[in-house]
């Protein structure tokens, strides 16, 4: 299957799940989807018929400035096909079911993007942070965070040599 | 060697016994016996463990390194101490036994180095231990480690301990 009867048969499949569907400039497929429909879209990818996207390659979000983007990348050994599968969240409390049912190994992932982003999984069996301490305040990768002056009384005051 | 520690029994050339003072023979017994504690936290503790390999021989001033606090004499911190690790090396510090130095090796162990902007890591690990010595690089290599542990052993030559503290 090549990649314009790929982005059909995906455009078939995933019909009111999907918002746009495009290739990216290294030529991926990128799929943008409604959030709500995640589990159900990965779980299609997964294990539909003549897809098997059934690799996991990554998972990460992103600060949009207007809102949060959560981004997965699948990859299928059968197709040899790599796709990009993006959901948009709102700015205030922003929230998307958690894939573990899908594929377990986002657990660690999705944690990460917990701590670095204050991205809430619904569903997740273990969302804690990651890589901070668990009592740290904010969340570093979001635009507005502000940087903490001190830490558990360690002063932590920026002074750049580097401007 | 003996003169230089004060160590020459004057009234006889021909040593049978050597007359000292307590302080110089206890220095010099601690001087070439610094146990050092793992603390390698980052890629300076590649060069560490090279400094403690059979190229570097840090054995041969009497240094080996101990895989517990309890039984160390020196910690040197290789590498960039995050804040979540920083309670954890205050408490391995306070865990050796006295007395007890710390070298702070690399630039990330000193001031934060290549990632002095960053939110989460120490900007010194001098903010929550007593350093003794500095150690530039980044990281430095294992002859600079070496010269970091002989200015640590002068400067344990140096010290008077049994001196009444006012």
């Amino acid at each position: 299957m090549d990649r314009r009867e790929l982005i059909a048969r995906l455009n078939e499949i995933l019909k009111e799940a999907l918002i746009n569907i495009s290739e990216m400039p290294n030529n991926d497929i990128l799929i943008e989807i409604n959030k709500d429909e995640i589990t159900s879209v990965m779980k299609t990818l997964k294990e539909g018929p003549s897809l098997k996207f059934d690799s996991l390659l990554n998972h990460l979000g992103a600060d949009c400035k207007e809102g949060f983007a959560v981004i997965y990348n699948l990859y299928s050994f059968t197709l040899n096909q790599k796709i990009t599968v993006k959901a948009y969240l709102g700015r205030e409390a922003p929230e998307i079911a958690s894939i573990e049912s899908v594929f377990r190994g986002i657990n660690w992932f999705e944690r990460e993007t917990f701590d670095m982003l204050g991205i809430r999984f619904t569903g997740h069996s273990n969302l804690k942070r990651l890589l901070l301490p668990p009592d740290w305040e904010g969340h570093p990768l979001r635009k507005d965070y502000v940087y903490p002056d001190e830490y558990h009384g360690i002063d932590n005051k920026r002074r750049s040599n580097f401007r | 060697m003996l003169e230089r520690f004060n160590m020459v029994n004057r009234l006889d050339p021909d040593p049978a016994f050597i007359l000292t003072r307590l302080d110089t023979a206890l220095n010099l017994a601690r001087a070439n016996s610094v146990w050092y504690l793992l603390m390698g936290l980052a890629c300076c503790a590649i060069e560490l463990m090279q400094t403690g390999g059979p190229r570097g021989d840090l054995d041969r001033f009497g240094s080996l390194f101990r895989a517990t606090p309890r039984q160390s004499d020196l910690m040197i911190v290789a590498g960039t101490v995050t804040h979540k690790m920083a309670p954890r090396l205050r408490r391995l510090y306070d865990q050796m036994a006295e007395p007890k130095y710390v070298i702070a090796m690399g630039s990330c162990a000193n001031c934060g180095g290549l990632f002095n902007l960053s939110y989460s890591v120490v900007k010194g690990v001098d903010k929550i231990l007593p350093v003794d010595v500095y150690l530039p690089g980044c990281p430095p290599r294992p002859e600079a480690l070496t010269e970091a542990l002989i200015k640590l052993q002068e400067k344990i030559k140096k010290e008077k301990y049994l001196l009444k503290k006012d």
